[in-house]
């Protein structure tokens, strides 16, 4: 049950675990939303590259997203989100707070907010090309003395399959379609996959999604996701979002680095007094031992449809099938009952 | 949720705690002060879902009351055998590989491609409960086949032909290796719906199973009155009592455990609807089967309650699963409880959040 335990939750190495000899260093995505600027490069990317069919072509309704959430056919979707000033503040406050309970040793500044990221602020949402670190630093400090929040802004977030450290929808599956690569991502093989649709129920974060349509449709009724360009890695490529992204929002590589390069990113905003940022998936301890999609966020993970708090649903799976263990000794209890107490 | 003592019922004579005592929506609520997150609005996507509702059809409800069917008759077959009553070996028999076909086909047929069906049997993962369930349920079947197919010979075949001393030989092993086999099968299809992150399949994987393998024995016990001879059908009279009261304890001890807001999908639309009757139809069906099992009518229709009782049961259980995924209050608020209250208790590693380093210097501007 240890050895089970060690396999279904907690910190690991996913692709020792599936047993590669000798693999390559384990890859990820970090995608900073607070540079994003909402240009959907790498949703057109993605489809491009992996030959997505097309799925659907409404206006929603929803800011600038009218490609809905992640599923079959977009393995890339990039989220818009208005807020008032009010949130804003709301925000900056609930991310202040996750330092004070992350780290209680350290005092926190009574200064005002800064102005928001990733949004209009007075100065407006410039693309990186258009403003320096310095003045943008400046900014900040300058709006953080006045006391200012801006009334307005926008969030933008391309998100993507999380690549768990432990996946549901790998260990669910049936037929054994969905594999941990060497690169320790998660991949359904097209060929294997009978569309069951288990995986889909089991995704923490409703990435995985059985494709519809009927035979004219390629993989139509098999399970799709994002396979972190499986295909592109193989050839030393980087994967198509990130190669396509302008502002380097999507970055692409070893997902130790990742973490580092997102921790240093996370600590600077803060210091610029951007409280709001916060990392999302970089901590192996959590739910799912981490994901290998990790994030900046600029509010509360609800906000971007994201779940606070997953946790993979085979971390309870022992005890599961001991509860049912125990309610088959009742039912054959029951029914020895009945024949047993028969004659009256 | 366990996780967060405050998540529990709360009894109403607490001033203002904000919290409601059953179903129904709740809009905004006031938290209480101890927790430490004040941001009590609740935030989502557009109204999104956060998690994917499964992709299932009524295929997968049927299967869940079939497999119910088929193992809780092998059961009643087994216990026939045992006890020397032929109609209830007959019946449980053929009604066992019946169930067990049926189960099966719709099993297929719900797949994206039927056509690759077989690639069920491609490996043996014990992380996959459907794996498993898809080796129990062969394995069932192979010996509930071989059972009835003693069965067929003991009335068609010449007594002394090889057949059917060969069938005679096989004939106990099978009995109890389907009567073994049973209990998997009518236990794991609760395991299946808990291990998915929709919430409410999900949390009530504790008490589950009890509810899945009481409606088993409550649907074969119905099945078997039925068809039974009033004069062998004691048992099943006996099994649909026993069933039907566990079904409705174990029922609402999952509710309980469930807590208001995750058992909301139970008590809501037409899941709410198919458990009120499902409810009735099983209880009515095992009082019906005491009291007048012992009449043919009596016993036929109180056989039917409780096979109708126990299909309400798997649709009614399955729909509250889909619609508590599809709901992103169902996925975020339990969520968020959980991680206010492991915050709350002081620790501070295990969130999928995380902020700046600890070793970072303290901003300008000087400490509070
Ligand atoms: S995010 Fe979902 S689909 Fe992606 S690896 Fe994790 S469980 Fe699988
Ligand atoms: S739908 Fe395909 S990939 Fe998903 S669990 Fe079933 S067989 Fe595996």
């Amino acid at each position: 049950m240890s050895f089970w335990r060690n396999q279904l939750s907690g910190p690991t190495d996913p692709v020792a675990d599936a047993a590669w000899e000798a693999p390559p260093p384990r890859k990820g995505f970090f995608t900073d939303t607070s540079i994003c600027i909402g240009c959907k490069a790498c949703e057109v990317a993605c489809k491009e590259w992996n030959a997505i069919p097309e799925d659907g072509l409404s206006l929603l309704g929803t800011s600038y997203d009218n490609t809905g959430s992640l599923g079959a056919s977009t393995w890339r979707h990039v989220a818009f989100i208005e807020q008032s000033g009010e949130r804003i503040a709301q925000a900056r406050e609930s991310g202040r707070r996750l330092v004070d309970l992350g780290m209680p040793a350290v005092g926190l500044p009574d200064t005002a907010p800064a102005p928001a990221l990733a949004g209009s602020n007075g100065h407006g949402a410039a693309g990186p090309g258009a403003m320096t670190d310095g003045d943008a630093v400046a900014l900040a400090s300058e709006a953080a003395a006045a006391g200012t929040v801006p009334d307005f802004r926008w969030l933008m977030s391309s998100d993507v399959c999380k690549h768990c450290t432990h996946a549901a929808c790998l260990d669910v599956c049936p037929t054994g379609a969905l594999f941990r690569t060497e690169f320790g991502t998660v991949v359904v093989q097209d060929d294997v996959c009978n569309g069951c649709g288990y995986c889909v129920a089991a995704c923490p974060f409703g990435v995985i999604e059985r494709r519809d349509g009927d035979a004219t449709v390629k993989n139509s009724g098999i399970a799709q996701k994002c396979t972190l360009c499986y295909d592109r890695l193989g050839a030393g490529q980087t994967p198509a979002c990130a190669q396509a992204c302008p502002t380097t929002s999507i970055r692409f590589g070893d997902l130790d680095e990742l973490r580092e390069v997102a921790q240093q990113r996370v600590d600077t905003l803060h210091a610029n007094g951007y409280t709001e940022a916060r990392l999302y998936g970089a901590d192996p301890t959590d739910g799912v031992g981490g994901t290998g999609s990790v994030f900046l966020l600029l509010d509360e993970p609800e906000v971007y449809g994201l779940p606070p708090d997953p946790k993979v649903t085979t971390a309870d799976l022992p005890d599961m099938f001991r509860k049912a263990g125990i309610a088959g000794l009742t039912m054959l209890g029951m029914a020895a009952a009945a024949f047993l107490g028969r004659r009256r | 949720m366990t996780t967060n003592p405050l998540d529990a019922d709360r009894p109403p004579e607490l001033p203002r705690s904000g919290r409601r005592g059953g179903g129904g929506d709740v809009r905004r609520r006031r938290r209480d002060e101890s927790i430490m997150v004040p941001d009590a609005e609740f935030q989502s996507y557009y109204g999104h879902q956060v998690v994917k509702p499964a992709p299932w059809k009524k295929e997968i409800p049927s299967y869940l009351f079939l497999g119910g069917v088929a193992a809780g008759s092998a059961l009643i077959g087994a216990g026939g055998a045992a006890a020397g009553l032929s109609s209830l070996r007959r019946i449980g028999r053929v009604t066992a590989v019946g169930a067990a076909a049926l189960g099966g086909a719709a099993l297929a047929k719900d797949l994206g491609k039927p056509s690759r069906a077989l690639n069920m049997m491609r490996t043996v993962k014990l992380t996959s409960p459907m794996s498993v369930g898809s080796w129990i349920l062969t394995a069932f079947s192979g010996f509930a086949g071989t059972a009835l197919a003693a069965e067929v010979g003991r009335s068609v075949l010449d007594r002394d032909s090889f057949l059917a001393k060969l069938l005679r030989v096989v004939e106990p092993p099978a009995t109890v290796g389907s009567a073994l086999f049973a209990p998997p099968l009518a236990a794991y299809t609760a395991v299946l719906l808990s291990d998915t992150a929709s919430p409410t399949w999900h949390e009530s994987y504790r008490e589950l199973p009890f509810v899945f393998v009481s409606s088993a024995n409550a649907a074969a016990s119905g099945l078997a009155l039925l068809a039974a001879p009033t004069a062998e059908n004691g048992p099943a009279r006996k099994l649909a009592a026993v069933s039907a009261a566990a079904e409705v304890v174990a029922f609402e001890r999952m509710q309980r455990t469930l807590g208001p807001t995750l058992s909301a999908p139970l008590h809501e639309g037409r899941a709410g609807a198919l458990l009120r009757v499902s409810k009735l139809l099983t209880v009515g069906g095992a009082v019906g089967a005491v009291l007048f099992g012992h009449k043919r009518t009596g016993a036929a229709l109180s056989g039917l309650a409780l096979l109708a009782g126990s299909a309400c049961t798997r649709f009614g259980v399955f729909e509250a699963g889909i619609e508590s995924a599809k709901d992103p209050r169902q996925t975020v608020e339990p969520q968020k409880q959980r991680l206010e209250g492991r915050r709350a208790a002081g620790a501070s590693g295990g969130s999928i959040t995380t902020s700046r380093s600890t070793d970072m210097p303290a901003l300008q501007g000087g400490s509070t």
